[in-house]
């Protein structure tokens, strides 16, 4: 026995298996996120039952398991339609099921409000008079609800002018508000301008306000019957339809088509229905945006933090017990950050700026209370010692042949940190940089406190001057998943979201990761040093 | 060959009374020193004898230590070296280094040479250009790398890299280079174009070296200074000092009863 240790076999058999084991519950983790996360937005068949006591169901058949305590087989449908039945999902038992079948003609459509609607499609009627077009009832409807989008599209447009407006009439707002504050009577001319100009703002609102009005008052005239499994008719507004699907008639390529569609709206459109539906653009813009903002406060800082302590803070106690701090810096739970974040940035530095210039806005706060700015600096200060210590390790791998070459050349200390070891620690930098971004862009539970929003009304970067709005508060896609999965009304039907919320996030952490592996190989190939 | 001197020339660096401490530790003691231009002066002894520290007092190099001492003078070209008020920059300059391992920059050859002239603010092209043919023909190693200035310098050889090392110090026009047994990492035949070039480079600038290989020292040099634990044992004349030495010392070291 004790030869067979002396061999090291059975140490390598046991490094072997650790290794093995977090490869696996790596593995499995990607492997589950991606099959709930990819298969999400293939459109799947809609079944119909027939129940044995004569009522009908129509839906995606979405599980199936035995009763824990009957053992009997049952199915998990997704039956939609949750205006109609007050749910979206239904558990049948296998024994109640008379027959199935697949109905070709069977319709499911993707609307504004109360999820989805599974069913057939009676007609389509517009101010009274029934619109036939093609012969096809599904192809007149795509066609109607293609004409109505592109009024909806006008009306789109129209209030965005309007959020446009009310932001310059808000403005105005407060800039008479600053005004008043200040000096009443010294002001007075130029507050009655003021207020001429908002006003002539707000009945130009007011107009482009009743017209859009007007405008979708025009488009909600044309509505589609439909009918339920059972025979239920309902009427939906075709301005409410985002999209049509008979799933049980789409060949392979119209399905790949719908595939792609949900995909781009995923990237690019706005959530809908307490985010459990629609897209996850301002939750991406959000982190990103906010990842950046974060880099450009903890890089600057942390590599001169680094360089002070490295190259020019002399050895001793106090540099030591800095580093040792540093270190520990790192492992402090986020949470702490975060409430450290909301006393001193938010309350502390944000209370005094709007004291400070916005005094005539309180008690509404500006940048007292959480936005993208103290999330980003709050992160900083989390991420800032991982910048610190990468930085600080790569300056100390510099051989010290190339620092007393170049003083030997009659080099300062800077030149010689500028001009040589600053370039050659890049890659080192680099990587530590962006393992601060992943870290960033996977933090939770600090930004909760600090800015985060479930719903935010506006990104923090739009057109209006100054672009950057710093005291807004921001999605994320981390607490996306939190408040989805755990705090949405509905979680059942927010499932899929989570998981692709999920991949969405690991893929920018992986994607950041293989960026900075690139990065680095690419500038250490530049800068190796070669001993002989 | 060492080459006999007829009549003295200028010292050009003189070192009186030069104690160096390293916090308790006496590295260097009371050493007096002259060493003179365009000769090639090598320190000999063994390893810990203090011979590449008083070699790195000559360019400030210890400064980058915090616990060094240093009392006593040094003095270049009637000039007072050891004293704070010293400007370090324009005596490193005036004083160039090689080191023992060589240490070219990350950095293309080109870029490696002009890097003296670029930190002192030269930008003329044609100044930086003519720079690098000149210190790269001086440092014999034009011919192999005239093709590829823009390539990396970490390519080199190790012999090749050192001397791109010793072309680079002189691209700055210094009046003494210091060699910290430039050889002591190199294969013979590298160690030979070295050698054949310090005798060269000894025409135009003054050489104190610092080796390990007695030889190298008796091939190369025109004064040897013996060193042993921080004391100079004995200087001299190269050829008295290995042919004739006043010490005992020194000749047990010589002729390697130890060391």
């Amino acid at each position: 026995m004790n030869s067979f240790i002396k061999t090291g076999e059975p140490q390598v058999f046991v490094c072997g298996t650790a290794l093995a084991l977090i490869l696996v519950m790596t593995l499995t983790l990607a492997g589950v996120v991606l099959k709930n996360g990819l298969g999400y937005f293939w459109p799947r068949q809609l079944v119909q039952f027939e129940m044995k006591d004569g009522s009908r169901l129509l839906g995606e058949v979405r599980a199936t398991e035995r009763n824990q305590l009957t053992g009997a087989g049952q199915i998990q449908i997704k039956i939609s339609n949750r205006d109609l039945y007050g749910q979206d999902f239904k558990w049948v038992s296998e024994s109640d099921v008379a027959s199935r079948s697949v109905p070709e003609e069977a319709i499911l459509l993707e609307r504004m409000e109360h999820g989805n609607f599974a069913g057939f499609l009676k007609k389509v009627e517009g101010e009274g008079v029934e619109y036939l077009r093609t012969g096809s009832a599904v192809k007149d409807l795509a066609l109607a609800v293609e004409a109505v989008r592109e009024k909806m599209k006008e009306v789109a447009a129209v209030r965005k002018k309007m959020i446009s407006l009310n932001y310059k009439i808000e403005k105005r707002r407060r800039e008479i508000q600053k005004l008043k504050f200040r000096d009443i009577s010294a002001n007075s001319a130029a507050i009655s301008a003021l207020e001429a100009e908002k006003e002539k703002l707000e009945s130009e609102f007011n107009r482009i306000n009743e017209e859009s009005g007007r405008m979708e008052g025009e488009a909600r005239r044309f509505y589609g019957l439909f009918a339920d499994a059972s025979g239920t008719e309902k009427e939906i507004a075709l301005a409410d339809i985002i999209r049509i699907q008979t799933p049980n008639s789409m060949s392979a390529p119209e399905k790949i088509g719908a595939y792609f569609e949900r995909t781009r709206e995923l990237l690019l459109d706005d959530p809908r229905e307490s985010n459990t539906e629609g897209g996850l653009f301002p939750a991406i813009f959000g982190t990103i945006m906010m990842v950046l903002l974060m880099s450009c406060f903890s890089l600057p800082f942390g590599v001169i933090a680094a360089i002070y302590l490295r190259e020019y803070a002399k050895e001793g106690i106090v540099t030591r017990m800095v580093g040792i701090a540093v270190n520990n810096l790192a492992g402090v739970p986020s949470i702490v950050y975060g409430i450290f974040g909301l006393g001193f940035f938010v309350y502390g530095i944000g209370g005094s700026i709007d004291r400070l210039f916005f005094p005539e806005r309180l008690p509404t706060p500006t940048f007292g209370t959480g936005g993208i700015l103290w999330s980003s600096l709050t992160l900083a200060l989390l991420t800032v010692p991982v910048v610190i210590v990468a930085t600080e390790e790569s300056l100390a791998s510099i051989p010290r042949g190339i620092r007393e070459g170049s003083l030997a050349l009659g080099a300062t200390k800077f030149q010689t940190l500028i001009r040589l070891l600053l370039p050659m620690a890049t890659p080192g930098i680099m990587t530590g940089m962006i393992l601060s971004m992943a870290r960033a862009a996977g933090e939770v539970a600090p930004l909760m406190i600090v800015g985060v929003v479930k719903l935010a009304p506006a990104l923090p970067f739009d057109g209006n001057f100054p672009f950057f709005h710093m005291d807004r508060k921001f999605m994320h896609l981390g607490f996306h998943i939190f408040d989805v999965g755990f705090q949405s009304p509905n979680v059942e039907a927010a499932k899929p979201m989570v998981y692709i919320t999920t991949l969405l996030l690991l893929a920018i952490v992986a994607a950041s990761g293989s960026m900075a592996i690139y990065l680095r190989n690419r500038m250490r190939k530049k800068y190796t040093t070669s001993h002989f | 060959m060492p080459q006999t001197v007829k009549t003295d020339p200028k010292p050009i660096l003189s070192v009186s009374g030069l104690n160096l401490f390293y916090s308790e530790k006496q590295a260097l003691k009371d050493i007096n020193l002259v060493m003179r231009r365009n000769q090639v002066t090598a320190f000999i002894g063994p390893s810990g004898c203090g011979k590449s520290t008083l070699l790195r007092c000559f360019n400030r190099m210890n400064d980058l230590i915090d616990s060094v001492r240093i009392d006593g003078s040094i003095n270049f070209e009637g000039e007072e070296i050891n004293t704070p008020s010293t400007d370090v920059i324009t005596l490193r300059r005036r004083i160039g280094m090689v080191f023992q391992h060589s240490n070219p920059f990350p950095k293309s050859i080109y870029e490696n040479i002009v890097y003296g002239l670029r930190i002192a603010g030269v930008k003329d092209k044609s100044t930086l250009d003519e720079t690098v043919e000149r210190s790269l023909r001086s440092a014999a190693i034009w011919d192999e790398v005239k093709d590829r200035l823009h390539e990396s310098a970490l390519g080199l050889s190790g012999g090749q890299a050192q001397r791109i090392c010793i072309a680079r110090a002189i691209a700055v026009n210094p009046e003494i280079i210091l060699m910290d047994e430039p050889c002591s990492a190199l294969d013979p035949i590298s160690t030979f174009k070295i050698e054949e070039l310090i005798e060269e480079l000894k025409l135009e600038y003054t050489i104190i070296i610092v080796t390990h290989n007695m030889q190298q020292a008796a091939r190369v040099s025109d004064v040897t200074g013996f060193f042993y634990m921080g004391e100079l044992i004995e200087a001299g004349e190269t050829r008295k000092i290995f042919t004739n030495p006043e010490k005992a010392q020194t000749e047990d070291y010589i002729t390697g009863r130890f060391g």
